[in-house]
């Protein structure tokens, strides 16, 4: 019943598949009663319009280079970054506004190298073994990095003591289940606190391939894809970890790649096989860290003015719109 | 009369209080002062009975008599205790004057016990309290797809690399490292000799990274980078397992000065030419010993 010009087969036998079926326009595969039978015919129709779209495919082609260069250029597929929703606080590179702001917000004095960072790295209460270890391999991948555990101690009251011995940044990474999930990141005389959710951590032994140990020598720093004025306040944060000069000798670059709003960070050796090639290697943990809030001060949960927090049902309506 | 109601539930039939554990029983009734289920502690099958509880963060005792035993609603009696700890005591006294020693003993205990928890839970509440909060698993798994999703989309390993070659570009690394530029190959091609002559007088300059066929003087120095590019080696180029560092120098050699000669040729040509002439060589004794 309403085949078309196909010939009624047997079940399952089907005529060849060669034979062009016409499916008239009110017959639909899914009011077929019979499961066996009607998946039959669904597999018939997928073939026709697998077949239909490869001659769609063939005929632009053809009409394609027919034409030659008087032909339209290709249409660029459409990917989520794409499609990203206009931001409208993308910085450009040349405007004025945010070059004046970013010459007098905290990080001044870093950019300026009046400052040279010194970083202190410690955990919540009761670090486990993952995190533990995880803390040390940071500490080797940051130079100038000091790990120190605290049994109880309240954040508030070691941030005046770090200021007070120099330190320019605070991480503490917290931990839940044994497992790190969480990153604090402070910059330390007064600086914005930004707080991570971290994922994905991986430490140096479940790298495949990995190369030796990270040595001493100053790493550089690529920030990738930081694109609106919050991202480029925590690109900031990121690029004050480290020292100003990288020593290149050590060949040493760490990244912090941020796609869709997830920072991707890694730490590689390079080498630079030719100008035209470079082979990187990966050394050292990684992990990717996602934004949730950054705040103006240091670490203050109650009282403290939040530049930014992330608020899931009003900012994570839409697939195409990403803040950072 | 409680020796009957305890034949009943103690032993034969069921209490729906009591919990039975492979060593003990535990009575779980509210009144009940010890916590275990004995002929004594019972407080259904004791008649006059007492117990100390706290509501609220203070402490009440509770007495049980038989004259009240017909009445449900008024049976337990409750009695306010002082927060003083030594007044409280006299007060379990003063009530339960004339009262068994084995209730009034239990009792003070029970208080004591209790005032201790008391004060453990004010002092921890001023300490940090940790603040657990849940995790929703519909985002968890969201945020977990769109990680992975993103880290595929973000082809790490090719961003890094161009910017890397970026960096080269604009000239950030300086004079370490010193390819010749695509332009410079070009116009060298065709002559091969003098560029050959041109490229060794170049390198006799160099610093580290630019091994020089031969000059043997600069071996030595370039150890530390030479482990890095075994590894770098065993990595790539499976093809090429020659052990020793410096074939390996020679053939990096050959193939920086092939770049600059010959880019559009393939590997396998740039390789073989080359390689014969580190055989060829009669280098390597002496620069083995020098490099270590």
């Amino acid at each position: 019943a309403g085949e078309g010009s196909a010939p009624v087969p047997g079940d399952g036998a089907g005529p060849p598949a060669s034979e062009r079926v016409l499916f008239p326009p009110t017959f639909s595969v899914s009011e077929i009663k019979n499961k066996q039978r009607r998946h039959f015919m669904f597999l018939r129709w997928k073939q026709q319009q697998r077949k239909e779209k490869l001659a769609l495919k063939k005929k632009r082609r053809k009409e394609r280079e027919a034409l030659g260069d008087k032909a339209p250029p290709k249409a660029i597929p459409k990917t989520i970054e794409n499609q990203r929703v206009y931001d409208e606080t993308t910085v450009d590179s040349n405007d004025e506004e945010v070059a004046f702001d970013e010459a007098t917000d905290e990080f001044a004095p870093y950019f300026n190298r009046q400052t040279v960072p010194k970083i202190l790295i410690t955990t919540s209460d009761r670090p486990r073994g993952r995190t533990v270890r995880f803390c040390e391999q940071l500490a080797t991948v940051i130079p100038n990095s000091h790990v120190y555990y605290r049994r109880g101690l309240a954040l508030k009251r070691i941030i005046p003591q770090c200021i007070a011995r120099d330190f320019t940044d605070l991480i503490v990474i917290n931990e839940d289940r044994k497992v790190p999930n969480g990153l604090v990141l402070s910059h330390l005389p007064d600086g914005p606190t930004a707080h991570f959710r971290m994922s994905s951590v991986r430490l140096r032994k479940e790298i495949k391939r990995k190369g030796k140990e990270p040595t001493e020598h100053v790493p550089e720093v690529i920030l990738n894809n930081f694109t609106t004025r919050l991202g480029h306040s925590i690109g900031r944060m990121f690029a004050a970890l480290f020292p100003h000069d990288p020593q290149f000798i050590g060949r040493q670059v760490a990244t912090f790649h941020n796609q869709r709003d997830y920072i991707f960070f890694r730490f590689h050796r390079y080498i630079f096989k030719s100008e035209k090639k470079v082979g990187i290697q990966e050394l050292g943990p990684r992990f990717t860290l996602k934004l949730r809030s950054l705040q103006k001060g240091t670490f203050d949960s109650k009282f403290g003015e939040y530049e930014w927090i992330h608020k899931r049902r009003e900012m994570d309506t839409s697939r195409r719109k990403f803040h950072l | 009369s409680p020796q009957v109601v305890w034949s009943m539930l103690g032993n034969r039939q069921f209490c729906s209080y009591k919990m039975t554990t492979k060593t003990q029983n535990f009575c779980r009734n509210e009144y009940n002062l010890t916590g275990l289920c004995n002929r004594s502690s019972c407080p259904l099958a004791n008649s006059q009975y007492a117990t100390v509880r706290e509501e609220k963060g203070r402490c009440y005792l509770y007495m049980k008599t038989i004259e009240r035993a017909a009445f449900p609603r008024r049976l337990w009696e409750r009695v306010l205790l002082s927060k003083n700890y030594e007044k409280a005591l006299e007060e379990i006294d003063e009530n339960l004057i004339y009262w068994p020693r084995f209730i009034r003993h239990k009792c003070k205990q029970r208080f004591t016990k209790i005032t201790q928890y008391l004060i453990r839970i004010r002092k921890l509440t001023l300490k940090r309290q940790r603040k657990l909060v849940p995790l929703r698993r519909k985002i968890e798994r969201r945020e977990n797809r769109r990680e992975e999703k993103a880290l595929i989309a973000a082809q790490l390993d090719n961003a890094i690399e161009k910017e890397l070659l970026e960096r080269l570009k604009q000239d950030t690394y300086g004079d370490i490292y010193n390819f010749p530029i695509h332009a410079f190959d070009k116009a060298l091609q065709q002559q091969d000799a003098e560029s050959e002559s041109e490229s060794d007088a170049e390198r006799e300059e160099d610093d580290d990274d630019d091994e020089d066929v031969d000059k043997r003087e600069f071996v030595e120095a370039e150890d530390s980078e030479l482990s890095d590019f075994e590894d770098m080696d065993k990595l790539e180029t499976s093809s090429e397992e020659e052990q020793e560092e410096e074939e390996e120098v020679e053939k990096k050699a050959s193939h920086s000065k092939s770049k600059g000669k010959t880019p559009l040729k393939g590997p396998a040509r740039r390789k073989r030419p080359y390689i014969e002439i580190e055989y060829e060589e009669e280098t390597e004794p002496s620069t083995k010993t020098k490099a270590a």
